[in-house]
């Protein structure tokens, strides 16, 4: 990350961003900026609160308290503004398995307002770029897991969005189909200059990709910083995993996690396995 | 951590989607209309499928029913007098399931996509409908071609052909929405399958879809002209039936349907995001 994004206005920023659902509090006075251009992750165990601040920050359901600001816009009172400047690729394999991948883009295209005369041009290299050319005139249900994904950065990416946020990208896929998302989400990155937040429990992904991290732990962020940074909290030969778990305490502990987003999950998992 | 101060970025150099105006609204309807036709087009077994149940109440039902005097109006042969009530029946029950889709939708993470984009949230839910008003007139399609087959006597002047078009498309907007509201509210397809075989059997039932207003007892009259589906029966007896007369008038029968799907889509469009918060 150059040393200059500091000084540039933040991409996303959180003063005591709070959501609770009855006595629960899902995420509690989240307190984060994002630097434009980096690539931010979120770790945590299942239930720690990474969906719901996502949530928050595209818009989707309101803060219970606190604020954020998205692309310079406030989530709650300026949802229009940031709507139109944010792409969201979430957790479940999303892309409509009844389109072809062109038709998806072309909805997408739709849904974005991109000028009639430009859309083809985006569509074709959305598909370039995410190597997806030759399956564009298939339908989705017969892609692979990591096609799927794929698709759905093209598709959150057509309208050139300044925030991009990425709900566990990779989760249910094969090792492979993960290293290929990883690969389009860093050439993007290079020739985007896009802010990205995403969240992941796969330790590896988060060190992989993640210029910064921040570890999310019932509701509350832990800690934030570095791979390096984060690895010399715990000892020197420490992974992220170590970090993990000295930070969660989750190490060994069942994790928790709303059954239904587990059995989402899985379902995703299976059905793209 | 250091913070740094939010500073709006002008739109003109983001890049990101144009200010809305009408034609981005009907550019939304349209994209999700013309995103259900493909889908159909891509698999139209189910169309297939929806048409086999309106066939069977016609050629079992109506043959068996037409038997037995006075379940007519006057004048009227009983098939002729079904077969509308049975194209409503089939606009019903392809319609009110509708929801089911959009609890799909959630699931899959579909949903949550349209909710991050720009669009208003009213043209999501028009658009929604009117792709169910379009399966709808597939349905019609085929009940006409049976109901031809066995000698009903249907009108077919074009100006009553539009007539039907036009009721059928209202019909199925205003039950889909219904049923986008109730997927608002129970939220899982489990319980949304509970509740849409509850209410789909009254609303049928407590219509004048099988028999007329004339043979009810006086509580069940006056719930049928409470039940919208009385309205979209009455609109399309009128104009499907050469020589039927409307019992409510063609312009109650349209306003009653046009003000309840109105107000549905107004209210769908209120309960829409809560569906992923």
């Amino acid at each position: 990350m150059p040393e200059t994004a500091e000084d540039l206005p933040a991409a996303v920023q959180t003063f005591d961003l709070t959501k609770t659902f009855g006595s629960l509090a899902a995420v509690d006075r989240a307190l984060l900026t994002l630097y434009p251009g980096e690539i931010f992750g979120l770790i945590g165990p299942n239930g720690a609160g990474k969906s719901t601040l996502i949530k928050m920050l595209t818009t989707l359901t309101p803060p219970t308290s606190g604020r954020a600001t998205v692309a310079g816009f406030d989530v709650l009172t300026e949802s229009a503004e940031v709507r139109r400047r944010i792409g969201y690729v979430p957790q479940q394999l999303s892309a409509d398995r009844a389109l072809t991948g062109y038709e998806s883009l072309l909805l997408s295209a739709r849904l974005y307002n991109i000028p009639r005369r430009e859309r083809a041009e985006r569509i074709d290299r959305a598909l370039t770029v995410m190597g997806l050319t030759e399956a564009a005139g298939r339908q989705a249900g017969n892609y692979s897991g990591g096609m799927i994904r794929r698709l759905e950065i093209a598709q959150s990416m057509l309208h050139r969005p300044s925030v991009l946020f990425l709900d566990e990208p990779t989760v249910g896929l094969d090792p492979v189909a993960r290293r290929s998302v990883w690969e389009h989400v860093r050439r993007l990155r290079q020739d985007t200059q896009t802010t990205m937040l995403i969240t992941t429990h796969y330790m590896e992904e988060a060190d992989e990709l993640c210029d910064r991290i921040a570890v999310m732990h019932r509701g509350r962020i832990e800690r934030i910083g570095t791979a390096t940074e984060l690895k010399a909290l715990v000892g020197p030969d420490a992974t992220l995993d170590d970090v993990f778990a000295h930070l969660t305490g989750a190490g060994m502990q069942e994790q928790e996690g709303s059954y239904s987003d587990i059995r989402r999950t899985r379902e995703s998992a299976r059905k793209h396995a | 951590m250091t913070s740094a101060a939010p500073v709006k970025a002008p739109a003109n150099t983001l890049e990101s989607g144009r200010r809305a105006g009408p034609l981005y609204f009907l550019t939304l309807v349209h994209a999700i209309v013309d995103s259900e036709l493909r889908k159909l087009r891509h698999d139209p077994v189910e169309l297939l499928t929806r048409a086999v149940q309106p066939v069977l109440w016609l050629l079992i039902f109506g043959q068996v029913l037409a038997q037995i005097r006075g379940l007519s109006v006057p004048g009227v042969p009983y098939l002729d007098f079904l077969a509308p009530g049975i194209l409503a029946q089939s606009v019903l029950f392809a319609a009110i399931f509708y929801g089911i889709a959009t609890i799909w939708e959630r699931d899959l993470g579909i949903l949550h996509r349209y909710l991050v984009s720009p669009a208003p949230r009213s043209a999501l839910v028009i658009g929604k409908a009117a792709s169910a008003g379009i399966r709808g007139l597939s349905q019609a399609a085929v009940i006409y071609v049976v109901s031809l087959a066995l000698g009903v006597s249907i009108d077919l002047h074009p100006l009553s052909i539009a007539g039907v078009v036009v009721f059928v498309f209202l019909g199925s907007a205003l039950f889909a929405t219904f049923s986008l509201v109730i997927a608002c509210i129970v939220k899982t397809r489990e319980r949304f399958m509970g509740f849409g075989q509850v209410i789909t059997m009254p609303l049928f039932f407590a219509s004048n879809a099988i028999y007329p207003l004339s043979v009810m007892p006086e509580w069940l009259r006056v719930l049928s002209t409470l039940n919208p589906l009385s309205y979209e029966v009455d609109g399309l007896r009128t104009l499907m039936i050469a020589g039927d007369v409307s019992a409510f008038g063609l312009p109650l029968d349209f306003a009653v349907l046009f003000v309840v799907t109105a107000g549905l889509i107004a209210l769908a469009t209120r309960m829409y995001p809560r569906m992923v918060q």
